[in-house]
C-alpha cells in the first residue's frame, strides 16, 4: 500500500483529516531548507508538498514566487532538492512526500530519468503544475513505470468529462483548487460546490485535498466540513519564512507551531 | 493531445488546468469565426478602413549597391499603431467579444502589441490593461504615454528580468484569475495552442499580400523572404503563404544581442534547446537544469527567450533558416535606411534587414530580397539616441 493510502486510512480511523504543508525547497537556502521540512514534520504534518524551485513559476503568487528566487539565488538545483529529499526520508519513512514543480524540470533531465531519481529520493507523488489531463500521457506513464503516483487537480471549471478524467488519471490524492487564480493568501480560500466533492467520490477518484488560498484553521475545518479529506497551505507557511529570514530559530518554532494549530484543526 | 495543437513534435498547450477551458473556448470561438463570413467581413473592414491595409511593397533606391540584387520592403511600418502587430489584435479584439468578454489583458515587450492593443480595445469598447517589463517601460517610453491616452491600464513587471518574459507570466497569472470576463490577447504566435495559430492565420494577409505585390513588380516569386523573430508573429505572417512555393528561400532573424558568442543573446533557435515555456514545447534558452535563462538584445521586441512552436518546426525540417544579427549590425542597418531611403524602421525589424544587406552583397546571380519592415522605429529614437551619444557617434 502506497503511503498515502497508509496515511488517509490510518486518518480516517482516528476521525481525522489531512493537513498538507508545502514549501520550495532550497528556501533560503539549502542547510535551513533541511530543518524547515522537519520542523513541518515535527508539528505534525500528515504529508509534505515539496516545490523545486523555477525561474517562471506562472501559477504562483508573489509569496511563493519570492521563495523561488530566494532558492535559486543560492543556486539551488535538481540535484540539490533530491539529495535534501534523501535527507528528509532518512528523518521520517512514513510520511508521503509530493514533488509540485514546472515541466521543463523534468523535460530538462528527460521525463523517465527525472522520475526515476525522484523514486530515489524517496518521493511519493509529483505534480507538474503546467501538464494539464490532456498533455499528460508521457508523464503518467513515467510515473507509472517508476511507481510514482502522478497528481492532478480538479478545478472549479472542469467540465464532468475533465473531473472523470482526473479521476481516472490521479493516484494518491486529487489536488482539489478552492478557487481560480494563483497561489496565495491575497485571495480567500473558497469551498468548493458539494457536487465536484460528490461528483469525485462518484468517479471514484484519489481522496481531495482543497489548496490555493488556506491560511487558517477556519479554512481547514471549512475544507473538511465541505466533504475534502483534507487540505494543503502553501503560501501561508512560506511567508513565515519570509517574515524570519534573520532568525532562524524563530522562524522553526514558528513554522512547527503553524502546522500544529493548523493539524488540530483537522480533529473531527 | 490533439494534433491541431502540435507542429511536428512542438506546440501544445502546457498550461495549468485551470487555463485549458478557456483556451478551449478559444479555440473553438476561433474555428467557428473563421468559418463565419460576417466575422471575416468585419475584421476585413477594420483591416482595409482602420489599420490601412494594404501596406505598399517598396523598391529600395539607394541602399543596396549590389546591381543584381532587387530589395523589397513589405511596409508593415505605415500600418495604423506603427508596426504589424495591429492585424491580429483587430482579430483578436473581435473574437473576444464573440466570447462575451469585455476586459483584455495583453503583454507587451517592444509595446507594439501594447500599443495595438490599446487601440483596438478603444475603438472597440473593451477594458484594457497591458504588462509591460520594468525595464521595457523604462526604454520604450512613448509607447507607454501611447497606451496611457488610448485608455489602457499599464502595469510594470518588476519579477525577474523585467522584460517580455516575465510580462507573459504575469499576463498568464492575472488570465488565470479573470478568465471569466477577461481575454489573455496574446501578442505573438508562441505560448499555448490555440495562440500560435490564432496569430499565424490574423498575420498571414502579410505574406499573401507580399506575393501578390512581387508577382505584379517582377511577374515572378521573390527568391527569399526575410523577417526578423522575437516570438515570431511578423515572421510567420510573412512566411506562412510561402511555406509551399518550394523556390522561396525562408530566413528568420533571430537577435545575437552582443554577440552568439557571449551570454547576452536572445537566440533560441540559434543557441538555445528544446524544452517548455509558456505553454509550448518548443527552442527556449535554458541552463542544463532547465531554468530558463535570461535573454538580451538591445531591441527589446526581440528580447524573449523563446519562440513560436511553428518556428521551431520550420526549423527543425529545414524549410526556413534561421540566422542572428548583433545589436551593432542592426544599429547600423538602421541609420542605413534613415539616410538612403527616407525611412527609420523599427529596431527589432533593421535585424531582417541588416541581414539582407549582408546577403545582397554576396549574390552574383538576379535576386529579389523580400523584408518584412515589421514596424517603425519612432519608438526607438530615445533609445538609439543615448546608444549612439554613448558610442561617440553622433
Amino acid at each position: 500500500m502506497s503511503r498515502y493510502a497508509q496515511t488517509f486510512n490510518a486518518l480516517a480511523e482516528q476521525d481525522q483529516g489531512a493537513f498538507v504543508p508545502f514549501v520550495t525547497i532550497g528556501d533560503p537556502n539549502k542547510a535551513l531548507s533541511l530543518d524547515i521540512i522537519k520542523s513541518l514534520i515535527d508539528g505534525g504534518a500528515d504529508a509534505l508538498e515539496l516545490g523545486i524551485p523555477f525561474s517562471d513559476p506562472i501559477a504562483d503568487g508573489p509569496v511563493i514566487q519570492a521563495a523561488n528566487i530566494r532558492a535559486l539565488e543560492q543556486h539551488i538545483n535538481t540535484q540539490d532538492c533530491f539529495d535534501i529529499i534523501k535527507q528528509v526520508r532518512q528523518y521520517n519513512n512514513d510520511i508521503p512526500i509530493g514533488l509540485l514543480l514546472y515541466s521543463n524540470l523534468i523535460f530538462a533531465k528527460g521525463i523517465e530519468t527525472f522520475y526515476q531519481q525522484a523514486k530515489e529520493a524517496g518521493v511519493d507523488s509529483i505534480l507538474v503544475a503546467d501538464v494539464p489531463l490532456h498533455e499528460s500521457k508521457l508523464f503518467r506513464r513515467a510515473a507509472q513505470n517508476v511507481g510514482i503516483e502522478p497528481i492532478f487537480i480538479a478545478t472549479p471549471n472542469a467540465s464532468d468529462d475533465t473531473l472523470r478524467e482526473c479521476a481516472s488519471y490521479g493516484r494518491g490524492y486529487t489536488y482539489l483548487l478552492s478557487r481560480a487564480g494563483v497561489t496565495g493568501t491575497e485571495t480567500s480560500a473558497q469551498m468548493p460546490a458539494d457536487s465536484m466533492i460528490t461528483k469525485l467520490k462518484e468517479y471514484h477518484a484519489a481522496p481531495a485535498l482543497l489548496g490555493f488560498g488556506i491560511s487558517t484553521p477556519e479554512h481547514v475545518k471549512a475544507a473538511l466540513d465541505s466533504g475534502a479529506a483534507g487540505a494543503i497551505s502553501g503560501s501561508a507557511v512560506v511567508k513565515i519564512i519570509e517574515q524570519h529570514l534573520d532568525s532562524p530559530s524563530t522562524m522553526l518554532n514558528e513554522l512547527k507551531q503553524f502546522v500544529s494549530t493548523m493539524k488540530a484543526a483537522t480533529l473531527r | 493531445m490533439n494534433n491541431a495543437a502540435y507542429f511536428g513534435d512542438f506546440g501544445g498547450m502546457f498550461v495549468p488546468e485551470l487555463l485549458v477551458p478557456a483556451l478551449k473556448q478559444l479555440e473553438q470561438e476561433f474555428n467557428k469565426a473563421q468559418k463565419d463570413p460576417e466575422f471575416l467581413q468585419e475584421f476585413q473592414k477594420l483591416l482595409n478602413e482602420y489599420a490601412g491595409r494594404p501596406t505598399p511593397l517598396t523598391l529600395t533606391r539607394n541602399l543596396v549597391k549590389n546591381p543584381k540584387v532587387k530589395l523589397y520592403l513589405k511596409r508593415e511600418d505605415l500600418l495604423h499603431g506603427g508596426a504589424h502587430k495591429t492585424n491580429q489584435v483587430l482579430g483578436q479584439a473581435l473574437l473576444t467579444k464573440r466570447m462575451g468578454k469585455n476586459e483584455v489583458i495583453a503583454e507587451t515587450g517592444a509595446g507594439q502589441h501594447g500599443v495595438a492593443t490599446a487601440l483596438a480595445c478603444a475603438l472597440l469598447g473593451l477594458k484594457c490593461r497591458v504588462y509591460m517589463g520594468a525595464k521595457d517601460v523604462e526604454r520604450q517610453q512613448p509607447n507607454v504615454f501611447r497606451m496611457r491616452l488610448m485608455g489602457a491600464e499599464v502595469i510594470p513587471v518588476t519579477a525577474g528580468s523585467g522584460t517580455l518574459k516575465d510580462a507573459v507570466n504575469e499576463a498568464m497569472r492575472d488570465w488565470s484569475a479573470n478568465y471569466k470576463t477577461a481575454h489573455y490577447l496574446l501578442g505573438t504566435a508562441a505560448g499555448p495552442h490555440p495562440f500560435p495559430t490564432v496569430v499565424r492565420e490574423f498575420q498571414k494577409m502579410i505574406g499573401e499580400e507580399a506575393k501578390q505585390q512581387v508577382l505584379e513588380a517582377e511577374g515572378r516569386l521573390p527568391d527569399v523572404v526575410m523577417a526578423c523573430v522575437g516570438g515570431g508573429s511578423n515572421a510567420i505572417g510573412m512566411f506562412s503563404d510561402f511555406i509551399d512555393e518550394p523556390s522561396v528561400k525562408l530566413v528568420g532573424i533571430e537577435p545575437a544581442g552582443k554577440g552568439l558568442d557571449t551570454q547576452e543573446h536572445g537566440a533560441a533557435l540559434c543557441k538555445g534547446s528544446k524544452g517548455i515555456l509558456h505553454g509550448a514545447y518548443t527552442y527556449i534558452m535554458q541552463n542544463s537544469d532547465g531554468q530558463i535563462e535570461e535573454s538580451y538584445s538591445v531591441s527589446a521586441g526581440l528580447d524573449y527567450p523563446a519562440v513560436g512552436p511553428q518556428h521551431a518546426f520550420l526549423h527543425e525540417s529545414g524549410r526556413a533558416q534561421y540566422v542572428a544579427i548583433t545589436d551593432t549590425e542592426a544599429l547600423n542597418a538602421f541609420q542605413s535606411l534613415a539616410k538612403n531611403e527616407g525611412i527609420i524602421p523599427a529596431l527589432e525589424s533593421s535585424h531582417a534587414l541588416a541581414y539582407a544587406l549582408k546577403y545582397a552583397e554576396q549574390q552574383n546571380e538576379d535576386t529579389i530580397i523580400v523584408v518584412n519592415l515589421s514596424g517603425r522605429g519612432d519608438k526607438d529614437l530615445t533609445h538609439v539616441h543615448q546608444v549612439l551619444n554613448e558610442r561617440g557617434e553622433l
